[in-house]
């Protein structure tokens, strides 16, 4: 036991001599860079300039003081631009190729399978006014827009590497040209629909009990079926959200673009052009699913939109609920009858 | 062939803006268009450094891999220029370029940029047609054909904008920081180059 408190103190001893000395060197290390060599003569500009290296490790971008009256030139280096030029290079361009390809061979595919979805017994007589001369002008005015503002924008993700090796470089610069602006112009026509088919259709929208029984019976899909559904049934409500959901956030980040630096800087319009483009691409998805439905997946459906006027089968055996509402409305136990 | 590059050894800048004038003045740009321009970082306190800043001409350049019209050409010499012909203004090179390189003469008019515009390493624009007034109106001065480096290094007062072969830059700049005990650091070579130069 005494030999123990010998050969413990001399221990004891060497760490405190260790942990003071790792206490001197821990705050000396810790005053070195705020430690201005020699104050009373003058700054030592050896330890306190700024160093590239630091700023860039400490800050997303190193941005200054400038001269010149364009302040937006004080930004130094943002090498933010990088990781946008490889979103841009791959993802994009995969994500984009996945959705316009995958989305037309999966309608292919389903049009091979069920093919053209006809209206039982075949049309009649009697037809009922679905959508009227306004609903349908702000139908069309944005899916008009739409498809110029798609193809445009595909162009500007894909077509370098699809049509620039078949067109040239001169020719398809002149027709990116173009294309960039209608794309520019073309936005506002578009937002302009989106609100429109906001303010009109959204009451009709809000999906309600009988829109869970549509997706429960599979839509009308599965067999032949036709569950009962209102003016929109379960499936046109989820179109109606992701136009107005993605055409709104497509607008809001297409005219943060269209104005530079009036809503946000560089690092927000890269963050916009990545949001712009993904929901975009989504959205050419998707709609490609609604023209299927609309024109060649569906007898009668395109009638709608067309001259408003549907087949009262047709109507019957996929908005049962919107027809008796509207039959009950007009007080008609027939409804209109055609003209001829 | 050299690979060139600029090369702004910050502990020198005296953010005299006499390189920014020269490139006006030796292109000719437009209004509102600064090929080259001066940052100062930590303005007024200790350590305050000035640098000049223009297209840097990077390797594997961001702006060359954005443009969606592929309008972008790297020379012998490494230098990156565009074709005016075929640039639609779209916007896409200002977004990716780490350095705010690209410049628009109607930036902000929505829908009309109007052709990027950018520093050519004094080289002129790619079409050929070396020195000719057409090349001179369209991409500003053409040096490099006449054997000389960019006006704005060439005059700079203190020497402290580097251009030329970049190992011979480097090697310049290596020496100065041995000498002088300290350096900055080769201000955007990292993310332009991916590389630094190492003292």
């Amino acid at each position: 036991m005494f030999n123990h408190t010998i050969l413990r103190r001399p221990t004891l001893r060497r760490l405190a001599l260790v942990l003071l000395l790792g206490l001197a060197t821990h705050t000396a290390m810790a005053q070195a860079p705020v430690r201005p060599s020699a104050p009373e003569q003058g700054m030592n500009t050896d330890t306190l300039e700024v160093k590239e290296k630091e700023l860039l490790g400490q800050m997303r971008r190193i941005e200054g003081t400038i001269s010149i009256p364009d302040s937006r030139a004080a930004v130094l280096i943002q090498p933010d631009g990088r990781t946008w030029r490889d979103y841009r290079r791959g993802p994009l361009l995969w994500i984009t190729a996945a959705c316009v390809l995958g989305t037309l061979a999966l309608l292919a595919l389903f049009y091979v399978i069920k093919g053209r979805m006809l209206i039982a017994g075949g049309r009649g007589v009697a037809t009922l006014l679905r959508f009227g001369s306004f609903e349908r002008f702000m139908h069309w005015l944005t899916a008009g827009s739409w498809c110029v503002l798609a193809l445009s924008g595909l162009n500007m993700v894909a077509g370098r590497a699809v049509l620039l090796p078949l067109l040239g470089n001169d020719a398809f610069s002149e027709i990116s040209h173009w294309l960039k602006l209608s794309h520019n112009f073309v936005g506002f026509p578009f937002a302009a629909g989106v609100i429109l088919m906001l303010l009109v259709w959204v009451r009709a929208n809000i999906p309600n009990k009988v829109d869970i029984e549509w997706f429960r019976q599979g839509g009308g899909f599965i067999g032949n079926r036709h569950p009962p559904a209102e003016k929109f049934n379960g499936g046109q409500k989820v179109v109606f959200w992701i136009v107005v959901l993605g055409g709104g956030s497509l607008a809001i980040t297409g005219f943060a673009l269209l104005f530079p630096f009036y809503v946000t800087n560089i690092f927000g319009m890269q963050i916009a052009q990545v949001v712009h483009g993904g929901i975009a691409v989504l959205m050419i998805a998707a709609m490609f699913g609604h023209i299927y439905i609309g024109s060649v997946g569906m007898e009668g459906a395109i009638d709608a939109m067309n001259t408003g006027n549907v087949d009262l089968k047709w109507a019957k055996d996929h908005h049962s609920l919107w027809v008796a509402e509207e039959l009950a409305k007009t007080g008609k136990p027939n409804p209109q009858q055609p003209a001829e | 062939m050299a690979r060139v590059k600029f090369l702004c050894d910050a502990d020198r800048c005296i953010e005299c803006n006499a390189c920014v004038t020269a490139c006006k003045n030796a292109n000719e740009v437009p209004w509102g268009i600064n090929r080259r321009r001066v940052v100062t970082i930590n303005d007024g306190k200790p350590g305050e450094r000035s640098v000049s800043m223009a297209c840097m001409h990077c390797t594997d350049a961001p702006c060359a891999a954005v443009c969606p019209v592929d309008c972008f050409f790297t020379t012998a010499d490494g230098v990156v220029l565009h074709s005016k012909d075929l640039c639609i203004g779209c916007g896409y090179c200002f977004y990716a370029c780490p350095f705010g390189a690209p410049q628009y003469p109607k930036l902000g008019n929505f829908g009309s940029r109007g052709k990027m515009d950018k520093c050519t390493y004094c080289s002129g624009g790619p079409e050929g047609a070396d020195g000719s007034a057409a090349e001179f109106a369209k991409y500003g001065a053409n040096r490099m054909a006449e054997g000389k480096l960019p006006l704005c290094a060439e005059m700079c007062s203190t020497k402290s904008l580097l251009a030329g072969d970049g190992e011979i830059i480097a090697q310049i700049y290596r020496e100065r920081v041995l000498k002088r005990g300290y350096g900055s650091g080769s201000w955007g070579w990292q993310t332009a180059y991916q590389e630094t130069v190492n003292v």
